[in-house]
């Protein structure tokens, strides 16, 4: 341990050191792995509106041809893997730890690998930003660090807000995960490439690249890469969980904390992921759009644990029998890092954009086990990179009372599950906090549809008054139109007779 | 496939068992110390604390409904080892036996069991033991070590503690701060009785009277270092209990040294440091925060000094932690730690 990292340690009073098992996949180039059978698109890779799809089963695509575009705003589009036949467009199982299904598109690959015509760039830096950030979207590209979030929405911040800053997380701070590292040891110089492009898009001025102190060939590679551009500073971070996170990255490195409830951006600071960069590189000078991405195999059951360049839809079941299966009883699947990935339900999931990496845990590695009481350690507030305390807020849920967990910084929880890892009492605090996010949105929604019936409701019944009296008031109208036409007749009677037809009044009476 | 699980798909390792047993691994050097100065009666009495708190838990456990067994984790076993730290080492069984009672039932499984109990089960035991057998609470015996031929074999000590055999005269004595309260009542100043009454005390090796693993100063403080080190305890409660005890009982002595003990005497006399290091620190019964934490500390120590000094009582850590013990629930109300992009500093440079 180095003099900085003693001061990181006495100055950062947050966060856990989890075992690295790094070294399991650190020193595996990423290797591509060849098509398989068939590829399981999602619909919904990213956070955001489920894309639409512009195919019909039958149908013969091209590799990057588009198979479902975005929907509105905060959306990203599918494109095909590599050309074949779209088998189904139907319910597949994804990854979602109770095992529901997604629509998905499913594409049986027909070897020949034919591509529609890409419209290459040669210099992408002479396009405007607002162009940049449109082909970015055209392109799928999502963040994959694993928040998934449309990469083209955050470069549009610039506009809403000045962005002076542009930091690339390299953190890599969840256990097991080596593709970040890989790739920026492997393609430094897309890396910085994308991240160029995304700060021109942006409009910052300066690019801050973070990366744990635990990651050095990395930071050699990233350094030599960057030494020609002086607005590019590479900068270590301590290696400690969960550095990688956005509001622990912006603070450590600029000093600023994010508001609560805010967005970094309107601190001027705007985060992507090493990946990310590297991927929008690629993106925008071969006009490819995003369908394979990096992902550590690894665990304890992997057989031969590697990184790999995995075409997206790819069975998680076909990835592990490319690492030669597993060897021993596995525990867990889990997609993404130990730490905040999910556990899957089955291998038969694609790997999607934000799969970071397929882990095959066994029982030693993978924690758990029986809860016991609190015993108000507190060790889990001790480690809250957010400062909450996690046992009062898991007490509160626990006893109904998700709101008044609200009070005490429910929102403000980023799920890291920190608190959890260190749990002696093996409570599974980020499964509270998760349940009661998840119940306290699907309130909000009931809520949100109550008060929109009600106003409709209420709107009808307004309807339905003003027609009703709409309705009198014209059959009122009326009335007295045939009262006053009925008036006019017996009035010009009555003035015909004066006017000398008595003789008629007269046998009238 | 198992039933569905939350990440994080790790964990450190840690349990409530392995907290337990650092705690108890911290405490049996001043144990073993205090078995050595106070012969086979006090070894007697621990195994019959220990042993009743755990078939109290037992109890209690049957009791409600079978529930989720935490006999295992050590938790009721460390209530007892406390309380008998806490004890006059030649306590009869039936002291033992009352106090894992009041400590196990009625402390802890009363409130609902481990985690739920807001005072302190060992020192609400003493506190109960204290003022309902006054006496039997106070018959200190001076250090008999073993092999000194001094204190009895193992089976005339079982029998004393069974039949409750008075203490031979030449083997009783008094607690200094016992002595330093008797000696002011009669008027005696400190200045003239100190010198006697002090000086095994001053050198915090143990060989005085008081209870069971209280002497052993040394010995508890490396205790208190192997927990800071491990990470079971916060250094903060311990630092702070002895500045609370120790910077009044300076001041007082300074402005008045005939009724006012040194603050090195405070802290090495009577359950200061015992209770620093292995009864504030409990986390069911203390604050969260780090400045609750220190609240909480420094009121236990002035409150300790307060007792001693003014009250009835020669000693009142007890009290002082179950007084505080009481107010976790107002200072953790008023000590949450400020979250991330929350107040001031939010939005700004740090």
């Amino acid at each position: 341990m180095g003099f900085r990292d003693l001061m990181d340690e006495v100055k950062l009073r947050w966060g856990v050191h989890p075992a690295g098992h790094k070294a399991l996949t650190s020193e595996c180039a990423i290797e591509c792995m060849p098509l398989p059978e068939r590829l399981t698109l999602p619909l919904a890779q990213h956070i955001g509106a489920p894309a639409r799809p512009v195919v019909t089963p039958g149908q013969r695509v091209l590799r990057g041809q588009l198979l479902a575009e975005a929907v509105g705003a905060v959306s990203s589009p599918v494109h095909a893997p590599s050309s074949g036949r779209i088998v189904d467009i139907g319910d597949y199982p994804v990854a979602h730890p109770s095992g529901l299904t997604a629509a998905a598109i499913v594409l049986k690959p027909d070897g020949l690998d034919e591509a529609v015509d890409f419209a290459d760039c040669d210099d992408p830096h002479g396009l405007e930003p607002a162009e940049i950030a449109r082909r970015v979207a055209a392109g799928g590209v999502v963040g994959l660090g694993g928040a998934t979030f449309p990469a083209a929405v955050k470069l549009g911040l610039g506009r809403r807000n000045p962005v002076q800053t542009l930091l690339l997380n390299g953190g890599e701070c969840e256990p097991y995960l080596t593709c970040d590292d890989r790739t920026m040891r492997e393609r430094p110089e897309a890396v910085i490439d994308g991240a160029r492009l995304m700060a021109r898009a942006l409009g910052a001025e300066a690019i801050v690249i973070g990366i744990e102190r635990n990651k050095p060939a990395a930071m050699v590679a990233m350094q030599s890469a960057a030494a020609a551009h002086p607005e590019i500073s590479v900068r270590g971070l301590p290696a400690r969980y969960p550095m990688g996170s956005e509001k622990q990255l912006v603070h450590f490195l600029t000093a600023v904390e994010v508001p609560a409830g805010g967005l970094s951006a309107e601190v001027g600071v705007v985060v992507h992921n090493v990946g990310t960069a590297a991927e929008i590189s690629r993106v925008l000078r071969t006009g490819e759009p995003l369908t394979h991405r990096a992902v550590t195999v690894s665990g304890a059951a992997i057989a031969r644990p590697t990184n790999l360049r995995v075409a997206i839809g790819t069975a998680v079941s076909a990835v592990i029998a490319h690492c030669g299966g597993v060897r021993r009883d596995v525990a867990r699947y889990v997609m993404g890092g130990p730490m905040m990935g999910m556990l899957l339900p089955g291998t038969e999931v694609p790997v999607v954009k934000g799969s970071s990496g397929v882990l095959a845990l066994v029982a030693d590695e993978a924690g758990g086990g029986e809860a016991s009481p609190c015993i108000r350690c507190t060790r889990c507030a001790g480690v809250c990179p957010i400062g909450l305390l996690p046992f009062e807020m898991a007490a509160r849920i626990r006893a109904g009372k998700s709101e008044a967990a609200v009070d005490i910084g429910l929102k403000d929880c980023i799920g890291c599950g920190s608190c959890a890892y260190t749990c002696p009492a093996k409570i599974p605090l980020s499964h509270y906090f998760s349940f009661a996010k998840g119940s306290l949105a699907a309130a909000e929604r009931a809520r949100l549809k109550n008060e929109s019936i009600g106003k409709l409701t209420a709107a009808r019944s307004a309807r339905l008054e003003r027609e009703a009296q709409e309705k009198a008031e014209a059959a009122a109208r009326r009335k007295a139109e045939r009262e006053a036409a009925k008036r006019d007749a017996a009035r010009a009677v009555a003035a015909e007779a004066a006017a000398g037809r008595p003789q008629d009044s007269q046998v009238s009476a | 496939m198992t039933a569905p699980q939350h990440s994080p798909h790790a964990h450190d390792g840690g349990s409530v068992g392995r907290v337990m047993a650092q705690v108890m691994l911290a405490l049996t050097p001043v144990t073993l110390w205090g078995f050595y100065l106070f012969g086979w009666p006090a070894i007697w009495m621990w195994l019959i604390t220990v042993g009743s708190a755990m078939l109290f838990e037992l109890a209690c456990l049957r009791l409600g409904g079978g529930g989720r067994a935490t006999l295992g984790d050590g938790s009721a076993a460390l209530a007892g080892w406390l309380l008998a730290l806490t004890l006059p080492p030649w306590s009869p069984w039936w002291i033992a036996v009352i106090g894992s009672f009041v400590a196990i039932c009625i402390a802890k499984h009363a409130y609902g069991g481990l985690g739920q109990n807001p005072f302190n089960p060992a020192m609400v035991a003493r506190v109960a033991l204290l003022i309902s057998f006054p006496l039997e609470m106070t018959q200190w015996v001076a250090p008999a070590p073993m092999f000194s031929g001094l204190g009895p074999d193992p089976v005339a000590a079982l029998e004393r503690l069974l039949f409750s055999t008075p203490i031979p005269d030449a083997l009783t004595s008094a607690t200094l701060l016992g002595q330093v309260k008797a000696e002011a009542s009669r008027g005696v100043d400190l200045l003239a009785s100190l010198p006697a009454l002090g000086a095994g005390v001053s050198d915090g090796v143990g060989h005085h009277a008081g209870s069971l693993g209280e002497t052993g100063s040394w010995l508890i403080l490396g205790g208190g270092l192997f927990l800071v080190y491990r990470g079971v305890i916060g250094w903060l409660v311990p630092v702070a209990l002895v500045t609370g005890l120790a910077v009044p009982a300076a001041i007082a002595h300074a402005i008045d040294p005939a009724h006012h003990l040194s603050a090195l005497h405070q802290v090495f006399a009577g359950a200061a440091l015992l209770g620093a290091v292995f009864i504030a620190t409990d986390p069911v019964s203390s604050p969260a925060s780090a400045v609750g934490k220190l609240i909480y500390g420094l009121a236990i120590g002035f409150l300790t000094w307060v007792i001693r000094s003014f009250a009835g009582f020669p000693e009142g850590l007890a009290f002082a932690v179950l007084l505080m013990n009481a107010c976790v629930p107002i200072i953790d109300r008023f000590t949450r730690p400020r979250i991330y992009g929350h107040g001031a500093t939010a939005g700004r440079g740090a």
